[in-house]
């Protein structure tokens, strides 16, 4: 259940934000999660519902941007099918991942008088 | 002006961040790997279900290293010191860090940890993660390596199951190989397994009964290991480097 934990980094990462902004609320915020970064969106979800009581994130909305694994030949970029063996069947190289493990706070969306 | 939550509020402004949202834990991994480097001792992250073998693989590792290699080891527990007495019985040095409720390591654990149980004199310092299969593989601990066990008792599936931890390992003990003969379990079937999930999958077949492959896996640590350093530092703690990251650390908290 490291949501929690991740949820915690999150608003403590919010709440450093607002305070630079002078901001006292936030309406939403966007955050990037791979398929393979091991976080389940649900329990994301429900930890943060859980944890935003009484913080600067109260009321806020979590939307959340889910991203598909890709992986391709660092070599030639030919990409490899999802499920196939991680490796250019032509180069003979390990794939390398393109995209999947995001775990990222892209934007909030704040009351901010002074930005 | 709002036009996502449709208040109609004038002052809403989009903040752009695009950081991970585990960047304080990233930063103390970085910290904690300019300590593993200064010490020039290999840190390996090992990690596996609970069960795994993680420990006896340990213990078997004490018993064939001999002077090979000097070894120190943390144990994550969520309540025991069930694997650091075990560990200290085989004569690696260990303690534990009781991670309570928790169900991985992070970097701040280990980094307290490294304090408390110095490792200047030592090749390898192993922390032997919480037994689970998906948590720990998210925390980076300023590891050079990451190690997940499985076992034979687990199934041929599992890296399929559970692709983030196997994609971030560096190397998969297949523990517990002596039982094969009891069991339907088909090597290659893992290692095709493995092959999906892990760009550049390497698997050592060990069992920590018989010691079968604990030699390949103490070649494998060898060649990884740093060289020696005249010159390795200590872990005192203010001296070397500048702490200024979250170094308020100050032992000023109980320990018990
Ligand atoms: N037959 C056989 N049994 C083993 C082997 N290695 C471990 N076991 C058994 O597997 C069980 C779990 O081993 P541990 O070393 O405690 O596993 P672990 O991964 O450290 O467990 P946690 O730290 O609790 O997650 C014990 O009962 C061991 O005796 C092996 O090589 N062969
Ligand atoms: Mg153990
Ligand atoms: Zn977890
Ligand atoms: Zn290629
Ligand atoms: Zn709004
Ligand atoms: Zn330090
Ligand atoms: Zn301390």
């Amino acid at each position: 259940m490291h949501e929690y934990s991740i949820v915690g980094s999150l608003i403590d990462r919010v709440q450093q934000e607002a305070v630079l902004h002078g901001s006292t609320r936030v309406h939403r915020l966007h955050v990037k999660i791979g398929e393979l970064a091991g976080v389940e969106l649900d329990l994301l979800k429900t930890a943060f519902d859980t944890f935003r009581e009484r913080t600067i994130c109260e009321g806020a909305e979590l939307a959340i941007d889910s991203v598909a694994a890709v992986w391709a030949c660092p070599s030639c970029d030919r990409a490899i099918a999802r499920g196939a063996v991680l490796r250019c069947d032509t180069c003979g190289r390990p794939a390398r991942m393109i995209h999947g493990d995001e775990i990222i706070l892209e934007r909030i969306e704040m009351e901010a008088p002074d930005v | 002006m709002c036009e996502t939550c449709g208040c109609g509020d004038p002052e809403i402004v989009p903040v752009e961040v695009q950081e991970r949202i585990l960047s304080d834990n990233d930063a103390q991994a970085a910290h904690n790997r300019h300590h593993f480097g200064d010490l020039a001792v290999l840190a390996i992250n090992l990690m596996g279900s609970p069960g795994a073998g993680k420990t006896a693989v340990l213990e078997a590792t004490a018993r064939a290293a001999g002077g090979r290699l000097r070894l120190r080891a943390v144990s994550g527990d969520l309540a025991t010191d069930r694997d650091a007495d075990r560990l200290n019985a085989a004569g690696i040095r260990s303690t534990t860090i009781t991670t309570g409720s928790a169900c991985h390591l992070d970097a701040r654990l280990v980094h307290h940890a490294l304090h408390h149980a110095p490792c200047s004199d030592c090749d390898v310092f192993f922390i032997e993660n919480v037994g689970n299969l998906v948590c720990p593989a998210i925390y980076d601990l300023g590891q050079a390596a990451n190690v997940v066990a499985l076992s034979v008792t687990e199934g041929e599936d599992k890296p399929l199951k559970y692709p983030v931890m196997f994609q971030k390992a560096d190397l998969v003990l297949l523990t517990k190989v002596d039982l094969i003969p009891h069991l339907d379990f088909d090597v290659d079937a893992v290692e095709d397994a493995l092959s999906r999930v892990m760009p550049d999958a390497k698997l050592l077949k060990v069992s920590a009964k018989t010691g079968e492959g604990i030699d390949a896996w103490l070649e494998w640590l060898e060649v990884r290991r740093p060289a020696r350093r005249l010159d390795a530092k200590s872990l005192d703690h203010h001296g070397h480097h500048d702490h200024s990251l979250e170094h308020g650390h100050e032992h000023s908290h109980e320990h018990n």
